[in-house]
């Protein structure tokens, strides 16, 4: 295979450009993921009434519905009932969205991994719910959660490869664009994936260093 | 025993159901200050059950549970407020692994009870040194043995100055090397007139150091007995036959 080093020394400014578009895109994505995801695994583990229903609604929408989907609702379906958003808000409430019923998940699978024990012990001294939930729950609950939590970074990550579909100009639908202008398909499918790789490579190792920290801190294996 | 002593717990036609089948039926006892109660019986009789009951862990469904004359089957009772006096110690320690022994011990008192923290921390030292842990205080439950956290578990209920303590078979899991070390702390207690309600299958320790002996059977107390005269001759057939089977381990 020969390639083309010129090529690819000039997309590369292009390459840089879009792969900030896409650490903007997935960092707040992966930021309001775990918000929504956290405050919708605590309502829901709290059964809290009629808001229980709305969220195992929410989760099944968001985990049974392609990303893709939902992008073309956000960007196509929702300006028909007046409700415009640019390209990049569409894009991060779509990710948001999808993201934050996998951390909601993640959290719930967390909380209730937390053994019975631990709660009845924290009750026969007394603690109220939200005491409960502050001091013993939620940091063993999180401590068990990071795992998911970071895989569902990377996924996040990931997903914001399919952006393009509402025109963002985020790596991989750059590399479309180049392709079908300049047919140097080796070299633009060789930097998508280094470009996909410097970025993912690094979160994951920063992953795995803080799901040791954490597990270290909170249970010492 | 004192029999003039205040009544600290009075249950009376308590009732427990899960579902269908029926967990405690009629019980009716009176807990004096100071008292040390063992309450045995086979497996699944209530006895846990019954200690749970007096921590609003379970729900009741008929009776009543006065403590110092407060109705505690009332649905409106203030569980936060009566477990502060009334303590319980788990049979799996459940100390929580992602604090140290100290903070184990002083969430409940600083947290609930928003105390002082050097006025705390000083008690917490003293329970410690009292246990022979003082030396682990700030250790993680991780690093310590069994019978060290079952220790700490007690330092951490009794740090919040109850009147009442609750052992639900607190010596089960433990090694038997370890059973010893747990058994003295609770009797050191009973030697300064600590109120206990203690579920347990260490027959000898119950001996020595209950006041008297409730046998519960089937969910309801077949006899309430002096420990001298429980052992030596029991009442009910059931509790000869209770006896006979750990006459046979030992």
């Amino acid at each position: 295979m020969n390639l083309n080093w010129n090529y690819i020394y000039e997309s590369l400014p292009l390459y840089g450009e879009a792969m900030w578009l896409t650490v903007k895109l997935a960092f707040w994505a992966i930021l309001f993921s775990l918000i929504v995801g956290l405050v919708a695994s605590i309502l829901q583990h709290y059964q809290v009434k009629g808001v229980q229903t709305v969220i195992t609604a929410y989760i099944e929408l968001s985990r049974n519905t392609p990303l893709l989907v939902q992008l073309f609702f956000l960007y196509y379906g929702l300006p028909k009932i007046g409700i415009y958003m640019s390209e990049m808000s569409c894009a991060i409430v779509g990710l948001t969205f999808l993201g934050g019923s996998y951390m909601a998940e993640a959290f719930r699978s967390g909380i209730e991994a937390v053994p019975r024990g631990q709660i009845e012990s924290g009750l026969s001294i007394g603690l109220s719910r939200l005491q409960l939930a502050r001091h013993v729950v939620m940091p063993q609950a999180f401590a068990i959660s990071i795992p998911s939590l970071g895989a569902n970074a990377i996924f996040l990550l990931k997903e914001t490869s399919v952006v393009g579909a509402i025109s963002l100009m985020d790596l991989t639908n750059l590399t479309r664009d180049l392709i079908g202008m300049f047919y140097r398909t080796e070299e633009s499918l060789l930097l998508l994936v280094a470009a996909y790789l410097v970025l993912i490579l690094p979160l994951s190792f920063l992953l795995s260093w803080l799901e040791r920290k954490v597990r270290y801190a909170e249970f010492g294996d | 025993m004192a029999r003039s002593a205040e009544i600290l717990l009075e249950i009376k036609q308590l009732v427990k159901n899960y579902g269908e089948r029926n967990v405690l039926d009629d019980i009716n006892l009176e807990v004096r200050q100071g008292e040390v109660t063992v309450i045995l019986g086979p497996s699944g009789c209530g006895k846990s059950t019954l200690l749970r009951c007096l921590n609003g862990l379970e729900s009741v469904q008929g009776g009543t549970i006065l403590y110092r004359g407060q109705n505690l089957t009332d649905p409106g009772t203030d569980w936060r407020e009566v477990r502060q006096h009334i303590g319980m110690v788990f049979q799996s320690y459940d100390l929580f692994p992602h604090l140290t022994v100290i903070d184990n011990i002083l969430l409940g008192p600083l947290k609930v009870q928003r105390r002082e923290k050097q006025e705390a921390l000083q008690q917490a030292e003293q329970l410690l040194e009292r246990v022979g842990l003082l030396d682990r205080k700030n250790s993680y439950p991780r690093e310590l043995s069994g019978g060290q956290k079952q220790r700490i578990a007690i330092v951490r209920a009794l740090c919040m100055n109850p009147d009442i303590m609750l052992f639900d078979e607190v010596t089960a899991s433990l090694d038997p090397e370890m059973v010893r070390e747990v058994l003295d702390v609770i009797r050191g207690l009973a030697d300064q007139g600590m109120t206990m309600l203690i579920v347990t299958h260490e027959m000898g320790f119950a001996k020595s150091v209950g006041n008297r002996i409730v046998f519960i059977d089937q969910g309801k107390i077949s006899e309430i007995a002096a420990p001298e005269q429980f052992f030596t001759k029991p009442q009910s057939e059931r509790a000869q036959h209770f006896l006979d089977i750990f006459q046979y381990d030992h």
